[in-house]
């Protein structure tokens, strides 16, 4: 009888824990998102002091896993006439919200529809237009971004006998870097990098101004095909490849595997999102530097914008939601897009701020003068105004197509085939997923 | 010799079983026959558009040359987690049945394994086996051997079927500890009155009278590496590199909540559970003939 009453203790517990009750009298709206630890403390503190600093809505955010889970989710719940009125939506999942023309609730006619202005003009526009359809209008509400950049070891740098405030700017000289550290035996592996395929093509097609897809990166039309066999594409696999044989680069696995590579000291130099900021300065034991992508400069002299990575707010359409809720939805995307917000977001997390104000603001707060390196990934993402190829990437089941080119290039970095072969085969079965995808929306 | 239990009431057995039916219901007949229904259209995610293409997802999936992989991966697979960790933990079962010292701490550390969750196992044999930090790899490397699961096909089926295996063999070797205790003492000690040698004793007595745990077993094995290894491929693997560990259950999951392909893992759930009614009718059938009963 003890052990019943005691399990019964539990439960009811448990369940007064579970449900957060909403503050009576106010307006819930639900916030999914995908912040678990640091970032998920942070957030949860945006988001209060947004519900004190009124009295008339709550945010209710709620995390549902990952990136992917909270995707799919979502998805499960709009199908049941449940979906959350805002979810965080990882930037490769932008063209299948996008294509879903009924379920989402484009964030540029929800302000127009609860009568507030938007601004559009206010964001960064390598930021703005990843989120925004061919018109400029905006889908969804720019949150955490970040862009990729190398990462360096200056202990390793000094130990090969580099000067650890010159990194290396081009291809060429990331190479030399490379087979100096390697051959000096000053660390064990002298080049990584994750999310291999955003650094490695969708990054590197921005940064030298070439087409990962054709139709705009897919921004025009669903028709778009890849366009990975660009000479610049072929030449730079085969660089890595090669390079891998030679034992200056290394393949260390699937999107963020690799960072702990760089963060152990491991690695020499490593290239990864910007948003690795907060464990690196956490974890990493040893000196580090952080710079540009590197390019090749017999192909360009000066590098354009890179594009960014993280995620967006989106709006859904639920059918028991009111117009005041709506209008709580856009009270909280201006809280966050205030300057002192963004910045501190900014300031908090290593995410660049996606305002230009919010920069602004952490820049006279002397932000940059204590963390330099902070300030990098912006001006990389601000170094030019996107063209037709550096706005980002508008594919549909860009996951999909990301694994493909995992796979393909994990079987040419086995000497299984040769790049061409390579990437012909993600030509291939990547036109086809973009084929399955059109024929699904495309009508 | 048969004795049905009766109920007087009617009712009664309804309500007592209704949770269990409801659960069933709600959590197994329900998908599935979602899973039905979409195997047979088009979809987008969010269901805003459906259209009936008839068979036309079977064909796909079957002329899809990933697809037919993926099964000789899966079946290969499973064969040789089943064939490896049947015989180890049928010998470790026998030897700990033995009089020998610490048995209690030798039994308690063998099951330990199976307590383990399969992600968190994952992330012990990452410890282990990871290319650039791994204690073992650095073993590897002073014999010469170059180990890169992440970029090596065969080494990362190796390593999955090594955690795997491992995994299984603290279930096994509770069934079979079990078994070997319910083998009554009488028989083994008339077995050596008449002379017969361990080896004998083994072979002609033990392993016959152990053959219904031993059947079970591989069935229950069968359907582990199937179905249930999928903490260990998501935390070691993710199906790569290249396919070379992408299981039919770990493509469902790929396939339909990765790439948002909703139809293609509808279509690929009905295959499987067309196997695992396979599988199950025949542990029926074959279970119930040669169970042998004691007491």
């Amino acid at each position: 009888m003890k052990k019943i009453l005691v399990c019964l203790l539990l439960i009811l517990i448990t369940f007064s824990f579970a449900t957060a009750q909403t503050p009576k009298g106010k307006i819930e709206i639900e916030f999914w998102h995908s912040f678990s630890g640091a970032l998920g403390d942070k957030l949860i503190t945006l988001v209060n002091k947004f519900n004190s600093s009124q009295d008339k809505y709550y945010i209710n955010a709620i995390y549902k896993g990952s990136y992917q889970e909270s995707m799919s989710a979502a998805i499960a719940a709009f199908r049941a006439g449940k979906a959350p009125h805002i979810v965080q939506i990882f930037e490769v999942g932008t063209a299948t919200m996008i294509a879903a023309k009924n379920a989402i609730y484009p964030v540029h006619q929800l302000f127009k529809d609860v009568g507030l202005s938007l601004n559009s003009h206010i964001y960064l526009p390598a930021v703005r237009s990843y989120y925004s359809f061919s018109t400029g209008q905006m889908a969804a509400m720019p949150f955490n971004s970040s862009t990729a950049v190398l990462w360096y070891n200056k202990d390793v740098f000094r130990k090969a006998g580099l000067n650890p405030e010159n990194p290396p700017k081009t291809w060429e000289e990331v190479k030399k870097t490379a087979l100096l550290i390697k051959n000096k035996g000053a660390s064990k592996i002298a080049l990584t990098t994750s999310w291999f395929s955003w650094t490695q093509l969708e990054q590197f097609g921005a940064i030298h101004n070439i087409p990962f897809a054709t139709r705009a990166n897919g921004f025009l039309g669903l028709d778009a095909q890849l366009s990975l066999n660009h000479p610049l594409f072929v030449k730079h696999m085969q660089n890595l490849v090669d390079w891998q044989r030679e034992g200056i680069f290394t393949y260390g696995g699937r999107d963020s595997q690799p960072d702990s590579l760089f963060i152990s000291g491991d690695a020499a130099m490593f290239i990864g999102s910007s948003a690795t900021y907060a464990s690196i300065k956490r974890d990493a034991k040893f000196d580090w530097g952080m710079t540009y992508l590197p390019y090749y400069d017999d192909f360009i002299k000066k590098p354009w914008n890179s594009i960014i990575g993280g995620a967006a707010l989106w709006v859904m359409r639920r059918p028991d939601t009111t117009k005041e809720q709506y209008k709580g939805v856009a009270e909280f995307f201006k809280f966050l897009a205030k300057p002192e917000n963004d910045a501190w977001w900014h300031i908090n997390t290593g995410y660049v701020p996606v305002t230009l104000e919010g920069y602004k603001y952490a820049k006279s707060q002397g932000f940059y003068k204590k963390n330099p390196y902070m300030e990098i990934p912006i001006l990389q993402l601000t170094r030019t105004n996107p063209s037709a190829n550096t706005r980002g990437l508008r594919l549909g089941n860009l996951p999909a197509i990301r694994i493909v080119i995992y796979e393909e290039m994990e079987k040419a970095f086995q000497n299984q085939q040769s790049v061409k072969e390579a990437i012909n085969n993600i030509l291939i079965r990547g036109n086809k997923i973009l084929r399955e995808f059109e024929a699904i929306y495309g009508k | 010799m048969k004795s049905h239990p009766v109920f007087r009431n009617k009712i009664l057995p309804l309500i007592l079983i209704t949770p269990q039916l409801l659960i069933t219901i709600i959590f197994f007949i329900w998908p599935s026959l979602q899973a039905l229904y979409l195997a047979f259209v088009r979809t987008d995610p969010f269901g805003l558009s459906i259209k009936f293409v008839g068979l036309a997802n079977f064909v796909n999936l079957f002329s899809d040359k990933y697809y037919i992989q993926s099964i000789t991966t899966t079946i290969l697979f499973s064969l040789i987690v089943t064939l490896i960790s049947i015989p180890i933990s049928l010998l470790l079962a026998v030897m700990v049945e033995k009089p020998i010292y610490f048995k209690k701490i030798f039994r308690t550390l063998l099951i330990w394994p199976y307590s383990l969750a399969s992600s968190v196992a994952a992330v012990l044999w990452i410890l282990l086996f990871q290319p650039s930090i791994g204690l073992i790899t650095k073993i590897l490397i002073y014999f010469g051997i170059q180990w890169n699961y992440i970029l090596n096909g065969t080494q990362a089926i190796i390593l999955i079927t090594l955690v795997a295996t491992w995994k299984q063999i603290s279930y096994n070797f509770i069934f079979f500890l079990s078994g070997l205790q319910s083998i009554p003492k009488s028989m083994i000690e008339a077995a050596e009155i008449d002379g017969a040698n361990s080896k004998q004793i083994f072979w002609k007595l033990i392993f016959p009278l152990l053959s219904p745990t031993t059947f079970f077993l591989l069935i229950m094995n069968l359907t582990y590496a199937f179905f249930d290894t999928f903490g260990i491929i998501d935390a070691l693997t993710k199906g790569g590199p290249g396919k070379a560990t992408e299981t039919l259950t770990y493509k469902v999951y790929v396939d339909g909540i990765v790439n948002f392909n909703l139809s293609s893992s509808a279509t690929q759930s009905v295959v499987l559970l067309i196997l695992v009614s396979i599988l199950t009718a025949l542990q029926f059938r074959y279970l119930d003939k040669r169970v042998i009963y004691q007491g």
